[in-house]
């Protein structure tokens, strides 16, 4: 293994736990016990790592919006062919008749 | 309710009408197949990107100027995630910290005629979702169902998103302000705005406070309201059930409620407020949009007069009132011919008896409007120049009226070519009057004999034997000299 | 020369010329990928009717005069491009029996200049991964030491170029999956300026960094699979709309007149004295083909892997958030909807997909977007900023491609050593840069028992891919590493 070090004794931006049950949630992954430590852990490790972030003086910085600018891409207003339903309806995990058919929602 | 004010906020979504959907080439219709306008960007398959409609960005700033926004030079677009099934990339492209239009206001006018302002927060773009039909619960409504069925046609369709300050305060003020939004984007052609069809969509935020009181109570969302008169009816039934709980003592609570139609009543949506998290950040796969002002400018050049003008213009300068002024606003083509009549006549007051009275009932009867028929605006005015100057009289008048909806043409024309000019001449009147009444003997006694009425009958046979020439109110006077005496 | 080892540009001229045809060249391909691919596993769909059909249609075509700039050539195509008519998986469960509807832009401007799709290229499950060992639908070796992993997460493009497999295999680098894989196989691997390669049908990972490049056996190629497939494209709003410069008329063969910048912050000792070794020999070939070396600072570079692991996680939780189960993919049913979604996902998505995902989604949740996203985007424009700074000294840049070669199945069981890997390559990526691995020397590993190949990344500054891939040209023909050892492949079951 090599010695690259990346400099993690300044203040740290993540001193909590991060919350990773809240987190899967609104990400939309079901874990398991075992997952939430597992992945915990590993995340709490890499926001370690992170954290040398922290040092770095960005205060007269902007963030990078992209990284060759580019402004105003824009398309005229022109309608081109859709895709073929069958071929649409053909990929869906579960279809009824024209439509893609979904368990029942619980208004969220 | 004096008491209490009532605090209410709108937010409204308006289906711009473009021909393409806001990121792609599908097509941006009503109704049709379901999922048969769909393509890789807006169903959200992997690996495909979004190109934002140059068409929908334009009409987002004609929007904006209507309403005296400012259009700042720099915007973009943002992600807001969170997962939904109509949502195909389960998030919504949006804009969340700098939309493309800050600020303005909706000043509309109630039925009274009082003029009202209420504040935008912010106008912002983005794209619809698809539309979900609920099975299984028994009345397609989502508690219950046990399935849902997805149609994406209308997901990708250019939104925008109009978030009015809490500035009205009761149900004709929420309605005076959706019809003037709906009146503006309609004359703009930028959107259909239609509730029945979903190209306008609103929701409100209701609240309640003691009258003088400076902070805001708990406000509840409503939603579902399909109609201008559904908005009406939720309003004042959400404001009633607010004042009730708490005057019971009881508190608000904050959460969304949906209007139902059918019992006339609001009911609650959910048991707890979820805040979202939505993380908003820049969409990466899109780019900044730069407005200059001479895009700015251009637009602003093609704004033509805003329903507010015309409002003022008809009510202040032309005297109408509210109903007739709204009743040319709501038919544009029908304003237009009207302006062209009093601009060639300068006779407002005659123009509205014209077109909005005679004209309109003979669009009515035909079913055909006004501008689509065949007799012209300066052919109107002409009409209306030869009643002023009283060369003809309005038995008259109306014939011509119609014989110019048929197209014969020229009114002025008419009266020249078969000589129909009123009889003004009092020479030739008094003769008229003598012969009919040396005919009509019985009737002079009996007017004599106090049955004043039958002069009605004397003028008629009069106006008979001009052939409807003779100026009636002449006939009227010199009739009555001759009978008094 | 067997007609499978041929260079692309070699099987264009032949099939333009009609000395071989494009049937003759596939069938040849698709033979070999039958003996070992069982074997190698660099590819997770093997096109073999299409492949023919395609070079039947290539082969009318020529006959019809047309003269075709990649007529014939074989290709691996990424399973994360689509590809339409064909599974298209990104490595993963949650795609595994996913049919593309369309083509990704990269892949028809290919296809139209005559290449050949001979199959879609095993990968790191959604492009996360620098080993390969991520997919969660197969296994690729790497062909010069099949105990070892080919890289990632272009692997499957990598093996299958360096197995002989294609001529030219497409690859998408994010933060090094094209130059790493390519410098563990013996391959150039060019990532071109962000934008210069149509993104529209690629499987988005994290969107601000995510290009398209080929994977070949010399430069040459390389130039000629850019110059194929890059340029303009209407369908991608981060396309770059500017002249395309043509890149493979111009290589040259010396470096007279070039600086070439070498990284204080790279500075030898950190890798180990073998591969020190190597490195320093590559710097000073570079001057002997007459560049000038200066000495150049990056300073935030060591912040690049801090930077890339908080944006690119941030961008790929949201793009992936499309897998649901609702529209396409896998599902896995449940009584509502929400619960369909978590279920579906973590049935479908391997662990690290996972962990990006949650690592995204809570650097961008309420309360954390400042601290981590915002910062993160800032300190990326001060890397920008380094290499602007650094360009005003030299015209290229020169550094490891990976900080060591190819390792051995299983060895990185933590995922930050795996992160680590990138190292080297994050920082081009965060800067948009164009950058590319071309074959530098040999190193036997530590516990290994033979020498496996090593790859210096040449880094320029944005839209100069004509002077990077030129320099590398040179610097490849003077030294001619990549044709010292032959892939471990030759005794593969079957081949002949």
């Amino acid at each position: 293994m090599h010695s690259l070090k990346i400099n993690g004794s300044s203040p740290t931006l993540s001193t909590e736990k991060i919350d990773v049950r809240y987190v899967a949630k609104l990400a939309r992954l079901a874990l398991t016990d075992d997952e939430v430590e597992r992945f915990g852990a590993q995340l709490g490790d890499l926001l370690e790592h992170v954290d040398a972030l922290a040092k770095l003086d960005v205060s007269h910085v902007a963030a990078t919006a992209q990284v060759v600018e580019s402004r105003n891409v824009e398309r005229e207003d022109v309608v081109r062919p859709s895709l073929d339903r069958e071929t649409v309806l053909d990929g869906a995990p579960k279809r009824q008749g024209v439509f893609f058919r979904v368990p029942r929602i619980i208004a969220e | 309710m004096s008491k209490y004010q009532a605090v209410i906020g709108i937010e409204c979504h308006v289906e711009l009408k473009t021909r393409s959907k806001m990121f792609c080439g599908c097509p941006n219709e009503f109704g049709g197949e379901p999922n048969t306008k769909v393509c890789p960007v807006c169903l959200a398959l992997p690996g495909a990107l979004p190109v934002a409609n140059k068409a929908a960005i334009e009409h987002m700033i004609l929007a904006g100027l209507a309403f005296g926004a400012d259009i700042p030079a720099f915007s973009k677009f943002d992600r807001k995630n969170y997962f939904y099934p109509d949502m195909p990339k389960d998030y919504q492209i949006s804009q969340f910290d700098m939309p493309l239009t800050q600020g303005g206001s909706v000043r509309y006018w109630l039925e009274d005629g009082t003029m009202k302002e209420c504040r935008l927060t912010r106008i912002h773009l983005e794209e619809d979702t698809g539309k979900s039909t609920h099975a299984g619960s028994g009345d397609g409504r989502i508690a219950g169902s046990t399935y849902s069925l997805v149609d994406f046609n209308r997901a990708g369709v250019p939104l925008m998103e109009c978030v009015s300050e809490p500035e009205i305060h009761n149900a004709q003020e929420a309605v005076g302000y959706l019809e003037a939004l709906r009146r503006t984007l309609l004359q703009l052609g930028v959107s259909d705005v239609k509730m029945e069809e979903g190209s306008l969509r609103c929701d409100a935020n209701v609240s309640i406070r003691l009258v003088g009181a400076s902070e805001l109570g708990t406000k509840t969302e409503i939603k579902n309201m399909n109609s201008f008169r559904s908005v009406h009816r939720a309003i004042e039934s959400e404001i009633e059930r607010q004042i009730a709980l708490v005057e019971a003592g009881e508190r608000i609570v904050q959460e969304t409620r949906g209007w139902d139609e059918v019992n006339g009543t609001t009911i609650s949506m959910r048991s707890k407020e979820q805040a979202h998290d939505y993380r908003y950040f820049p969409d990466p796969d899109l780019v900044p949009i730069e407005v200059s002002r001479e895009t700015v400018e251009r637009l602003r050049a093609t704004l033509p007069e805003l329903p507010l003008a015309r409002f003022e213009r008809y009510t202040g300068t032309f005297g109408l009132d509210v109903k007739q002024a709204t009743q040319l606003i709501d038919n544009a083509p029908l304003a237009d011919f009207f302006d062209a009549v009093v601009a060639a006549s300068k006779n407002p007051k005659q123009a509205t008896n014209f077109v909005l009275g005679d004209l309109s009932r003979l669009a009515n009867e035909s079913e055909t409007p006004v501008h689509e028929a065949l007799v012209v605006a300066e052919h109107v005015a002409e009409l209306i120049a030869l009643v002023d100057g009283k060369t003809i009289n309005s038995k008259i008048a109306k014939d011509l009226l119609i014989r110019m909806w048929n197209g014969d043409g020229s009114p002025k024309t008419i009266v020249e070519r078969e000589g129909l000019a009123q009889t003004s001449d009092p020479a030739a009147v008094e003769k008229f009057v003598d012969d009919v009444l040396a005919v009509n003997a019985k009737s002079v006694a009996d007017y004599k004999g106090g049955k004043t009425n039958v002069m009605g009958f004397l003028v008629g046979q009069v106006m008979k034997a001009s052939q409807g020439k003779a100026d009636p109110a002449l006939v009227n006077t010199v009739m009555k000299q001759k009978l008094e005496n | 020369m067997s007609i499978i080892e041929r260079s692309a540009a070699q099987i264009a001229r032949d099939v333009n010329a009609r000395t071989a045809s494009a049937r003759e060249v596939t069938d040849a391909v698709l033979a070999h990928v039958a003996a070992i691919d069982g074997e190698v596993g660099s590819y997770l769909t093997v096109l073999n009717d299409r492949a023919r059909e395609v070079a039947a249609d290539v082969d009318a075509r020529v006959a019809a005069g047309e003269s075709l700039p990649l007529a014939g050539v074989p290709l691996a195509v990424k399973d994360n491009m689509c590809l339409r008519g064909t599974r298209t998986t990104a490595g993963s469960k949650i795609l595994e029996h996913w049919q593309a509807p369309y083509t990704a832009t990269a892949v028809q401007r290919l296809l139209d200049s005559g290449c050949v799709p001979i199959g879609k290229a095993n990968m790191d499950e959604f492009a996360m991964g620098s080993s390969c060992e991520n997919s969660a639908l197969g296994v690729t070796k790497n062909p010069y030491d099949l105990t070892r992993v080919p890289g990632g997460s272009s692997g499957g493009s990598a093996a299958s170029v360096a197995a002989f497999e294609a001529a030219i295999g497409m690859g998408s680098d994010t933060g090094g999956s094209i130059r790493e894989p390519a410098a563990f196989c013996n391959l150039v691997g060019f990532k071109p300026t962000y934008g210069r390669v149509s993104r529209y049908g690629l499987i988005a990972f994290a969107s601000s960094l995510d290009q398209i490049g080929p994977l070949t056996r010399t430069v040459q190629d390389a130039a000629l699979a850019y110059d194929a497939m890059g340029g303009y494209d209407p369908m991608d709003s981060t396309s770059i709309d500017r002249p395309f410069e043509p890149t493979a008329s111009a290589l040259r063969t010396d470096l007279r007149g070039v600086k070439v910048g070498i990284v204080r912050e790279f500075a030898a000792g950190a890798l180990g004295e073998a591969i020190d070794a190597v490195y320093k020999k590559a710097y000073a070939d570079l001057e002997a083909l007459g560049a000038e070396l200066v000495e150049v600072g990056l300073p935030t570079a060591e912040y690049g892997l801090a930077t890339y692991y908080l944006i690119a996680p941030a961008e790929c939780s949201s793009n992936l958030a499309r897998f649901d189960g609702v529209r396409y993919g896998l599902r896995v049913d449940a009584p509502d909807v929400h619960d369909m979604y978590e279920k579906t996902r973590a049935a479908g998505f391997g662990p690290e997909v996972k962990r990006r995902i949650l690592i995204g989604t809570y650097a961008l949740s309420s309360g954390y977007y400042d601290a981590y996203y915002v910062r993160a985007q800032k300190a990326r424009t001060l890397i920008a900023r380094d290499f602007n700074l650094a360009f005003e000294k030299c015209d290229l840049i020169a550094a490891p491609a990976a900080s060591s070669p190819a390792f051995q199945f299983n060895s990185k069981s933590d995922p930050y050593s795996m992160y680590l890997m990138d190292y080297y390559t994050i920082p081009m990526s965060l800067a948009g840069l164009p950058a590319l691995s071309v074959p530098c020397g040999w190193v036997t590993p530590p516990g290994g028992d033979r020498p496996m190949p090593m790859g210096l990344q040449l880094t320029a500054p944005i839209f100069a891919e004509k002077a990077l891939l030129s320099a590398a040209h040179a610097y490849e023909q003077a030294t001619k590493h990549a044709s010292k050892h032959r892939p471990a492949i030759d005794g593969v079951a079957g081949h002949v």
